[in-house]
């Protein structure tokens, strides 16, 4: 009698479980990104002033060639970002040595500044020859999104059971060899999540193809800003952005599929990272020379904003800091409030990350199945949508009275985690899978319900991947630029539009202010990644 | 049981906090009293001093709130999409370029302010008072003084020299179809040069090497050698008021201003304000529309937006009287003629310059 009630329990709470972790995701999902984006496409494709029929939109030579280049673009910018960070993530993924916390959160930095900022600076180091063409585009789009391949792969790497390559050379395979053949298919799943990200960012890319593409270029995002923006035609907007989301189903689809089909060593992977320290001379160099490389890319633009911050008139002071401390118009707040604003959203926008995220997290491991694929999958989709038709689709959606929440403050924390979410849910649930099974089924043996197996077994090793996920959520929603500004923002400016603001203004001062804000937002990243580098070494030490 | 308790338990913690959310903007928005605040909505440039805000709070007995979504053309994508229901009661910032097509979109109540008396007949475009203009900027080309003087090269005096050999490689603007100043630019061209005459100008601008960029940040403080970038072109197409911002902004402060305005190739633009249609506040809509126009707030014009006021009799700022010029009669198109015009020349200018 009482194992039968124990197990109806049971039952009624996988039942339970299961609702939560998929519906509040989806019911997230559905209400702060479907509603707005099916609104504003509805008003786009009914508008009767637009001169343009679909078709017209769709045959135009201009459209092709404009999908064209944001395609070849995406997928080249992606494969140059796995290439320059797979050393890196490497080194840090295998190794543990004095300053790797230091390093995983300074590779963060780029991924958060503003595009504009960052392009400005890159147009400052950036040979003649090279500025304004696709090979700046690819340059910059490989110099934020490093930083979401080394983190993702190599915090997997981290987690990988290295006696299996040792194994291999053991049975004499040469280390290209043990490379390719046993660990590239172990990481594959990883490799997949992380180039399916940098794909989306660099599909959707919007400043830098405007600042560093020259006016020549243009991605199906800065086209349907044009159209949606300059020339108010509502309804080639709203093709080019179905266009646009079309393509983006498609590339999340493919990528879903191959981490499927590529997850099978999962089952290698501890709970626990596994570094070592080096070894030998050979490995210390190796190591030396990925990360130096590295370093000096990453490296230059930002000591160049940095310059640009003490360089006011013609000689180097730190006057442009001291100018901050004063009042300015040039927003409608002091940059100390801007400050405030960023980390208060910032934290608000990786709580909501966090709680979202994590449950699907738990739902995308918890089954292989297509329900839990599809979660997984739509999770991705607003990564890759376009942000002024979200803007202007949040304008129409939430405008009737009981819910006129369209220019509430916590709508931009809202929309910043819509953009952290997929990092958080890719974050943990590899981890979560990686979970012995077997360890699951010894506990539920010895009695364990299922809500404590999830307790006592799955959320400790969770919560270090939580961890991890909450301080890139946070840093993500810090630098977040492209969705918030498309929102109608009550005054109370974030740092990114407060840079954006100085930069607006004529004069020597306001652009070193505008400089050293940047610097100031480089800082704040960098310690907040870094403060949660900390906790989650010192917290492996008992998870 | 206690699985089962924490499963539901923090189910319902969220359900409450999406609840209390929700509660959360319907108690900020949804009330049918009085109100006793103003929403000014506006673009990502508006800016206001604090001590002339809180004069308006104290006269009036409301409290302004700012609303700012982007640039202008941001701004009134946005207001289209909402009329009749707007996102608050005064709408500031749609320029001479955009106004016709606000007109079009029906976005305003008529409003005729008792302050207009102050201002100036040819600033006021739209006679039935449906939005009252409140400043005006001229977009002009600019040049690094001390870059021409160094070489003993002439500065140029109107648009024509920019096609001299001696004054090639020198220019560089911003993209008419992404910047409001290169559309302004462009505007001036045509009016100056006529319809043929215009396409010329920039075939010849094209080849003596004139740069494209797409907005200002770029155009002016990357490319510009007379700001804060180094670079290496000394033209630039900016405002009438960039060069006393050069003085007011620098550390120490110059005597004389860096850069230098060509009158001849200035081009206005008049940025309006309206009462929106469906304000939930429109008593209050018309007192900020009055303060708008009054003295106080268009003394303030010049150094928080660095445009000019349109009330005659708002004093300049001493930088603005001493360092730059305030054109006589720029170069003028009417919102009519502008929105007739406008896409095809962009368009053009594109096949031209671009392509």
């Amino acid at each position: 009698m009482g194992e039968r009630v124990d197990e109806h329990r049971a039952s009624l709470s996988a039942h339970a479980w299961r609702a939560l972790t998929y519906g509040v995701p989806l019911a997230f999902l559905a209400v702060f990104f479907a509603y707005p984006l099916v609104s504003i496409l509805e008003r786009g494709l009914g508008s009767a002033e637009s001169v343009a029929s679909p078709l017209d939109v769709l045959t135009d030579p201009l459209t092709r060639e404009v999908v064209w280049f944001t395609l070849w673009q995406a997928v080249a910018s992606t494969v140059l970002t796995i290439a320059v960070a797979l050393p890196a993530s490497y080194v840090l993924g295998r190794y543990a040595f004095r300053g790797r916390n230091v390093a995983m959160a300074a590779v963060t930095v780029p991924f958060v500044l503003p595009t504009v900022v960052v392009a400005l600076a890159f147009l400052a180091v950036l040979p003649e020859s090279l500025e304004r063409g696709w090979a700046a585009i690819l340059i910059a789009h490989v110099f934020f999104n490093v930083a979401v391949v080394v983190r993702v792969v190599g915090t997997f790497w981290a987690g990988l059971d290295r006696r299996v390559a040792e194994a291999a050379a053991t049975l004499g395979a040469s280390p290209a060899r043990s490379f390719r053949e046993v660990t590239l298919p172990l990481l594959a799943p990883a490799l997949a999540s992380a180039a399916s990200i940098v794909f989306l960012f660099s599909f959707t890319s919007f400043g830098i193809v405007l600042i560093l593409g020259g006016p020549r270029y243009s991605t199906l995002e800065t086209e349907i800003y044009n159209q949606a923006v300059r020339l108010f035609d509502l309804r080639a907007a709203a093709i080019l952005a179905l266009v646009q989301l079309v393509c983006v189903v498609l590339a999340v689809w493919v990528a879903t599929r191959l981490e499927q089909r590529v997850a099978l060593g999962e089952q290698r992977r501890r709970e626990r990272d596994v570094l070592r320290a080096f070894r030998t001379w050979g490995e210390r160099a190796v190591a030396t020379a990925s990360l130096g490389t590295l370093a000096i890319f990453l490296g230059i633009p930002l000591v160049v904003l940095v310059e640009r911050s003490l360089a006011i008139g013609d000689s180097y002071s730190l006057e442009a800091y001291r100018a901050l401390g004063r009042p300015t118009d040039a927003f409608l707040a002091t940059p100390r409030e801007a400050v405030v604003n960023s980390v208060v959203y910032a934290a608000g926008a990786a709580v909501i990350a966090l709680v979202v995220g994590g449950l699907a997290a738990f739902a995308v491991a918890g089954s292989r199945g297509g329900g839990s694929r599809l979660l997984d999958g739509s999770l991705m989709v607003p990564l890759g949508a376009s942000s002024v038709m979200l803007g202007f689709g949040f304008v129409i959606a939430f405008d009737t009275e009981p819910i006129d929440f369209r220019s509430s403050p916590w709508i931009v924390p809202v929309v910043q985690a819509l953009v952290a979410i997929p990092f958080v849910v890719r974050i943990v649930a590899p981890t979560l899978r990686a979970i012995d099974q077997r360890q699951r089924e010894a506990a539920a043996m010895l009695g364990a319900s299922p809500a404590r197996v999830r307790r006592e077994i799955d959320l400790p090793v969770a919560g270090r991947a939580l961890g991890v996920a909450a301080g890139f959520a946070f840093a993500i929603s810090l630098g977040e630029f492209g969705a918030t500004v498309f929102l109608a923002r009550p005054d109370s400016p974030t740092l990114p539009v407060a840079i954006f603001r100085f930069l607006g203004r004529p004069g020597d001062l306001n652009a070193g202010q505008a400089y050293a804000l940047a610097v100031i937002l480089m800082a704040v990243v960098a310690v907040s990644v870094f403060a949660v580098e900390r906790v989650r070494a010192l917290r492996t030490g008992w998870v | 049981m206690s699985s089962l308790g924490t499963v539901c338990y923090r189910g319902l913690v969220f359900v409450a906090l999406l609840g209390a959310l929700a509660l959360g903007s319907v108690g900020c928005g949804g009330s049918d009293e009085t109100p006793t605040d103003v929403v000014l909505v506006t673009h990502d440039s508006f800016a206001v001093s604090d001590d002339v805000k809180t004069e308006f709070e104290k006269t009036s007995g409301l409290k302004l709130r700012i609303l700012q979504s982007g640039d202008a053309g941001e701004l009134l994508s946005k207001a289209l999409l909402t009329a009749g229901n707007p996102q608050g009661d005064v709408l500031f910032g749609v320029d001479s370029n955009l106004l016709s097509r606000a007109l079009d979109g029906d976005l305003f109540e008529p409003y005729e302010s008792p302050r207009l008396e102050q201002v100036d007949e040819r600033y006021v475009l739209d006679p039935e008072h449906r939005v009252t203009p409140i400043d005006h900027g001229e977009v002009c080309l600019n040049y690094d003084k001390a870059w021409f003087s160094e070489r003993q090269v002439d500065p140029p005096q109107s648009l024509e020299d920019l096609t001299e050999p001696r004054l090639r490689g020198l220019l560089v603007v911003e993209n008419p179809a992404t910047s409001t100043p290169g559309l302004a630019f462009l505007l001036a061209t045509v009016v100056r040069f006529g319809e043929p005459g215009w396409q010329d100008f920039w075939r010849r601008l094209r080849e003596n090497r004139v740069l494209v960029v797409d907005g200002w940040e770029e155009a002016y403080n990357v490319r510009f050698s007379g700001a804060a970038g180094d670079g290496d072109r000394p033209i630039v197409v900016s405002y009438a008021s960039s060069p006393p911002a050069e003085v007011v902004f620098a550390t120490p402060r110059p005597n004389e201003a860096p850069t230098a305005v060509v009158e001849d190739s200035c081009f206005r633009q008049i940025e309006f304000a309206g009462v929106l249609r469906g304000a939930r506040n429109d008593e209050g809509a018309r007192t900020l529309v009055d303060f708008l126009l009054d003295k106080r707030f268009q003394e303030d014009i010049p150094l928080s937006m660095f445009v000019f006021p349109v009330n005659s009799g708002a004093d300049l700022p001493p930088e603005f009287e001493e360092f730059t010029v305030v054109p006589e009669s720029p170069l003028e198109l009417t919102p009519d003629e502008i929105a007739a015009g406008r896409d095809r020349w962009v368009k053009e200018w594109t096949s031209i310059v671009l392509r």
